[in-house]
């Protein structure tokens, strides 16, 4: 098989992959491609620059990050005599979403057009039915603590939970499981009102006041959303903010690149 | 490069050849992050993109030649204050790098 043959069933298979390719220097054009494990296939035109090369790809590639590296014609470090750029094909990032309700479907639609992988979890399976969630990835009918036991582990930085079950009885033990993981936002639904209750109940359940802290409650960027397709916008511009480290505001009122 | 898969293997299967191009680098505003791909058959039909709309004409003709065999695959720049001798940049001031090269791998 070709590299790109390798590499297309490799993304039709959703499996996660990274393509390393000469683009200034010797070997012009040369491929390697790195699979998470550190398997490499194809080759740059010299042994020791493959094995720095598929080093490098892989790491890369668990940080969904795409970039181009300069090497010494066998590799070395700080060295620019071949320029290697590095894309990643990263699995997508996961949003869990907790409570099957209606601004659980707008969020998933939402999600998804922002390219995450969606999962909505609630224990009550007359709510959660892939009828109702079409929109999702995957629909579980789990207890929240339960369901981020087993998949907690997995989650890290490019991930995000939001907690709409609006009921403590669910998500006091959901955000108590979700502040065990590493994902970069954790939102909660309720007012500010509920919010302040839930503190006392996470608090009681044994949370820390730094990991209360990680909560974003009332959940969503303050643009006056209304209607769950609304408040599905204010809770994606507040996860991209959080990623990014911006304070949202209007481009108009800020100064400075706008990417 | 996903997003392109469908129409190279369309074009594949009615014995087209390929060039793609990819953002390997940018500096400044730039609409599409590296690893945006754009992909042209010999007939010259296109599919994805790798800016804003600006430059994706120049990006066709450079995709031309390479299958052509009147030009190397390599880096070609657009941006602002590009020295070289393309008459499009980028309406937002950025530079794109991109690497255009026959799909022969």
């Amino acid at each position: 098989m070709s590299r790109y043959e390798e590499l297309r069933d490799a993304l039709r298979a959703g499996e996660p992959v990274a393509l390393a390719t000469v683009i200034e220097g010797p070997n012009l054009g040369t491929k390697l491609l790195v699979r998470p494990d550190g398997r490499a296939e194809g080759s740059l035109g010299d042994e020791n620059l493959d094995r720095v090369v598929a080093r490098d790809a892989r790491g890369e590639l668990e940080a969904g990050l795409t970039s181009t590296r300069h090497y010494g014609a066998h590799g070395e470090a700080r060295e620019r005599d071949v320029s290697v750029f590095i894309e990643s094909f990263a699995l997508p990032p996961r949003m869990i979403i907790f409570g099957a309700v209606d601004f659980t479907a707008a969020l998933a639609k939402v999600a998804k057009v922002l390219g995450y992988r969606v999962t909505v979890c609630d224990a009550r399976a007359v709510f959660a039915t892939v009828l109702r969630f079409p929109m999702a990835d995957e629909v579980i009918n789990d207890w929240p603590d339960r369901y981020l036991a087993k998949v907690g582990d997995e989650l890290g930085p490019r991930d995000a939970i939001c907690v709409l079950t609006h009921d403590h009885k669910f998500d006091v033990p959901a955000i108590a499981g979700a502040v065990k993981t590493d994902v970069g936002y954790l939102g909660a639904m309720g007012s500010r009102r509920t919010h302040e209750a839930r503190r006392q109940r996470l608090r009681d359940a044994g949370l820390t006041e730094d990991e209360i802290e990680r909560v974003m409650s009332p959940i969503g960027l303050d643009i006056g959303a209304r209607t769950p397709e609304e408040t599905a916008v204010a809770i994606c511009a507040e996860v991209i903010g959080l990623r990014t480290g911006r304070r949202a505001q209007s481009l108009r009122d800020t100064a400075g690149p706008i990417h | 490069m996903k997003e392109v898969l469908d129409d190279i293997e369309r074009w594949h299967a009615a014995g087209h050849r390929v060039a793609v191009a990819r953002v390997v680098g940018t500096e400044g505003s730039s609409p599409r992050d590296p690893g945006a791909t754009m992909a042209v058959n010999d007939a010259g039909e296109v599919a994805g993109s790798v800016s804003g709309g600006c430059v994706e004409g120049a990006v066709v003709q450079e995709a031309l030649a390479i299958l052509a065999g009147e030009k190397e695959r390599g880096i070609v720049t657009f941006g602002f204050s590009d020295d070289e001798a393309f008459a499009v940049g980028l309406t937002c001031g950025g530079t794109i790098r991109l690497f255009v090269e026959p799909l022969d791998w």
